[in-house]
């Protein structure tokens, strides 16, 4: 083979040019990811009507309601994660490349946080006060979701790549990272409700965070090995 | 640096079936080799496995003498696959979807315009994917054999789709490819002509 000049891309290039064709795709089609936001939304809003709008039923589920909300609008954005990329053979080219896949594979789940995840967190505050939760309540709130967020999107990827190319894998998703994400919810949810009743609450935060930098740096790997073995 | 890509004794079993059984090749610079069999005959699970997605029941294929999951990084980074479906986003531009690939392979110097005046699609370059015929998108794909510095070429029933223009151009790349010293797989039911050291394989 005659040897020619050429530029290798490294890590980081591929890293950015994944995040980047991930926002492009967002921004072409936003339907994606305006689905969990509204969804998200209405559920929020749904509740105060079914159980009824008095102040202090408000004030005490406000925190559960926000954050059982928030993980099922992540769960509904989950399915889609790797599904166009593997109905177009775009996955099959992520898994031959030269980069390293769970780099790829971060690039992909961070993306996905940004266009899902974010969305939810910063639309939070506004719902949280129709719940009458007080306003120094929210930047924990924020906080929790925030953390809580970038988990369940990491967690849920490994389901994301597992159930990828199934029929009705979208159920099977559900069923698989529900139960794995309920300490999730546990420490969020309670956290928040800690916080309104002025008791301590830092405990939650920490083991939100602490479950985040475990997330961030060991699921791509386990994503990425999902991936390799669903693609036989 | 001349390349080499073997394989000893392979045997895939998917499902209850036998693809094939006990096969072995070795494939040396500036040779072709081309799988031919029917549809379902294991064509394409032939290339998956070559490229480590699929494990075979026994044997093991060696890119430079080196077992391939040894070194999957490195081989990866030395072959093009052209599969059934283009591996390009719809909803992106042709340029969108090119600068996105430039950041997986290692890029050859060369013009890339010029690369896609030459497949007849640089007036499509600002187009989505979705808006372009099956055979345009095709050519999209083919623009990775041009683009990329990758001595081993695998090409899933490459004349899909193409027009007698687009089947020239890619016999043409092919030529040009093996007599500068690469290897190239090509699963195929359809004849073509090709003046190279060839192997065929019937599965």
């Amino acid at each position: 083979m005659t040897v020619v000049k050429n530029d290798k891309p490294n890590i980081f290039d591929a890293f950015i040019g994944i995040i980047r064709r991930e926002f492009l795709l967002t921004w072409k089609k936003p339907g994606n990811s305006l689905n969990p936001l509204f969804f998200f939304m209405i559920v929020c809003t749904l509740f105060p009507l079914a159980v009824g709008p008095s102040p202090e039923q408000l004030i005490l589920n406000g925190p559960g309601i926000l954050w059982v909300a928030a993980l099922l609008a992540t769960l509904l954005s989950l399915n889609s994660m790797f599904a166009s990329d593997f109905e177009d053979g775009s996955l099959d080219q992520l898994l031959i490349s030269f980069q390293p896949l769970p780099v790829l594979v971060l690039g992909k789940i961070f993306s996905h946080w940004l266009v899902n995840g974010l969305p939810l967190v910063l639309i939070s505050p506004f719902l949280a006060m129709t719940y009458r939760m007080p306003i120094e309540i929210l930047g924990i709130l924020m906080l929790t979701l925030l953390l809580g967020t970038i988990c369940l999107s990491f967690l849920g990827s490994i389901g994301a790549a597992l159930t990828v190319g199934l029929n009705k894998g979208n159920t099977l998703l559900s069923l698989l990272i529900l139960p794995l994400a309920m300490p999730i919810l546990v420490l969020g949810a309670n956290t928040v409700s800690l916080a309104t009743k002025n008791e301590f609450y830092a405990t939650g935060i920490w083991a939100l965070a602490g479950y985040a930098v475990a997330a961030l740096s060991l699921f791509p790997y386990a994503t990425a090995a999902a991936l390799r073995i669903n693609n036989e | 640096m001349t390349v080499k890509l073997s394989a000893n004794d392979l045997t895939l079993i998917r499902g209850e079936s036998c693809l094939f059984k006990d096969l072995s090749f070795t494939l040396n610079a500036g040779e072709l080799l081309v799988l031919e069999g029917q549809n379902g005959s294991g064509k394409t699970s032939l290339i998956r496995a070559i490229l480590g997605m699929i494990n075979f029941e026994s044997g093991e294929v060696l890119w430079n003498d080196i077992p391939i999951d040894k070194q999957r990084q490195e081989f990866h980074g030395s072959l093009i696959w052209l599969s059934h479906r283009t591996g390009l986003k719809k909803d992106l531009t042709l340029q969108e979807n090119l600068n996105f690939e430039c950041a997986l392979r290692s890029k050859l110097d060369v013009d890339q315009s010029q690369i896609l005046k030459k497949l007849n699609i640089f007036q499509l370059k600002n187009l989505p994917l979705r808006f372009m015929s099956a055979g345009q998108q095709r050519r999209a794909a083919l623009d990775r054999m041009l683009l990329f510095d990758a001595p081993l070429w695998l090409l899933d029933e490459p004349f899909t789709n193409l027009d007698d223009k687009g089947r020239d151009i890619v016999l043409d790349l092919i030529n040009l490819h093996l007599s500068k010293g690469g290897i190239c797989v090509i699963a195929a039911h359809q004849e073509f002509d090709i003046n190279a050291s060839k192997i065929k394989v019937t599965l």
